[in-house]
């Protein structure tokens, strides 16, 4: 669910994050897939350059999941590694990179998602989560949510619980979706400039 | 349901009480610490540490701070990864030991909180792990510097020496101005290409590295020859295999 709609209507910290987020075309290519005018790429690059904004957006987080009894964050490679640990920190909670395949050095468990042309994988350390944890996923950004999905896969593999996952920018694809494999969805906020060129 | 608070400080510790006598630059000779699996003596390393707060001053004793034997070993090893014969330092393990990981990033923030750095850069990817953090407590802005074509927008990208042929890395045009202070952090320098490259990327823009900031250095790899004028600052060493 989106943030406004969660008790943050008319918080003035998610106009600034989302002011603070660059739209980029047609970037990674030139695609007519999901508007006429190709894809706008959602760049947090320039949240990370304004630090009130990129605190704001940490503090949402931390102010949601403090007491939930979280003892895991996971974020998922590279974007949501720019969020996860933060939070982590400020809830005391361990933090677990999800990694593309190769990277992580120990033993692994990995899980295949579907990308808009064939699939990768995401992998995990065997030993990063215990049964009955509870953990939030991160990533910057939720479009057919099939990262997030191989995420839970891997956690729930290892008996731990997903309690949400927890994303800055949700594409129109999600609003309305509250769940996503049957867990909670949060998201700060909707794309920034689509309806420049619609 | 979730009602709004008031504004929330990023803390990850109560904030230590401003010292008496103002800062204070306390220079130590401490043994480098060396990772459990080696068997090397310790030999004896510099370290120039920033002002001391009072939480600092407690967990010190004899002039060690007590944070980094704990650092050092969550850190794990892992043989033969990527290839044979490397002895791969894995943070991952750093990262869920709470204690560890929050003393990791409050020995950072504690050396460069108010020194005037604007500028975070931390280095794809397992920097992105470390730096935001250390950004968010000393008010700087966090700058990814990134393998190729990652980034959306228009990069600058530097050029550097791998074992076999080379690699770049790439920052967006306009993260940073001429005459900002910055720090650059990764997880590990053991040849130091990558950090040099970094090094020069922020310099082309005028940029002024303040220092370079690791979790763990492999002296014998000699890294910090490639970094010129700018300084390392280092929490652990270890034997690169």
């Amino acid at each position: 669910m989106f943030a406004a709609e969660n008790g943050l209507k008319g918080d003035p910290r998610l106009e600034a994050i989302s002011a603070a987020i660059r739209v980029v075309p047609n970037f990674p290519k030139k695609s007519f897939m999901f508007s006429r005018t190709g894809i706008m790429f959602q760049d947090i690059t320039t949240l990370l350059l304004d630090h009130k904004a990129f605190k704001h957006t940490i503090d949402i987080f931390v102010d949601r999941y403090k007491d939930m009894q979280i003892s895991v964050v996971a974020g998922v490679e590279a974007r949501g590694f720019m969020f996860g640990p933060s939070i982590a920190l400020a809830i005391g909670a361990k933090f677990v990179p999800l990694r593309k395949p190769g990277k992580l050095p120990g033993k692994v468990i990995s899980e295949s998602y579907e990308l808009e042309y064939g699939h990768d994988r995401l992998e995990m350390h065997v030993d990063a989560v215990e049964p009955l944890e509870r953990v939030i996923i991160i990533d910057d950004l939720v479009a057919t949510g099939g990262t997030l999905s191989a995420a839970i896969s891997l956690m729930e593999s290892q008996g731990a619980e997903v309690v949400e996952c927890a994303c800055v920018i949700g594409l129109p694809e999600v609003k309305g979706q509250h769940k996503l494999k049957g867990k909670p969805l949060y998201v700060l906020v909707e794309p920034s400039g689509l309806d420049e060129f619609c | 349901m979730q009602s709004i608070v008031s504004s929330h400080h990023l803390c990850f510790a109560p904030p230590p009480p401003p010292p008496v006598l103002g800062h204070r630059l306390i220079c130590h000779s401490l043994p480098s610490i060396r990772l459990p699996s080696h068997r090397s003596p310790t030999s004896l390393r510099l370290f120039s540490c920033a002002a001391e707060s009072e939480m600092a001053a407690a967990a010190k004793e004899d002039g060690q701070d007590l944070r980094i034997p704990k650092i050092a070993s969550s850190i794990r090893v892992i043989p033969d990864f990527p290839k044979p014969g490397i002895m791969f330092q894995d943070i991952t393990t750093l990262l869920l030991d709470t204690e560890a990981f929050k003393d990791t990033i409050d020995i950072f923030v504690e050396r460069y909180k108010g020194k005037g750095i604007s500028v975070v850069a931390g280095v794809e990817a397992r920097g992105f792990i470390f730096g935001p953090p250390i950004a968010l407590a000393i008010g700087a802005k966090f700058v990814p510097m990134r393998k190729p074509k990652k980034l959306p927008g228009k990069v600058i990208s530097e050029e550097y020496s791998l074992e076999y042929g080379t690699d770049k890395i790439e920052m967006h045009v306009g993260a940073v101005e001429p005459g900002e202070r910055a720090i650059i952090i990764d997880d590990l320098i053991a040849t130091g290409g990558t950090l040099a490259a970094a090094i020069r990327l922020l310099e082309r823009v005028g940029v002024k590295i303040v220092e370079c900031a690791c979790v763990i250095e492999l002296p014998e790899l000699n890294g910090r020859e490639k970094l010129g004028e700018a300084p390392l600052f280092i929490l652990v060493t270890s034997d690169a295999a």
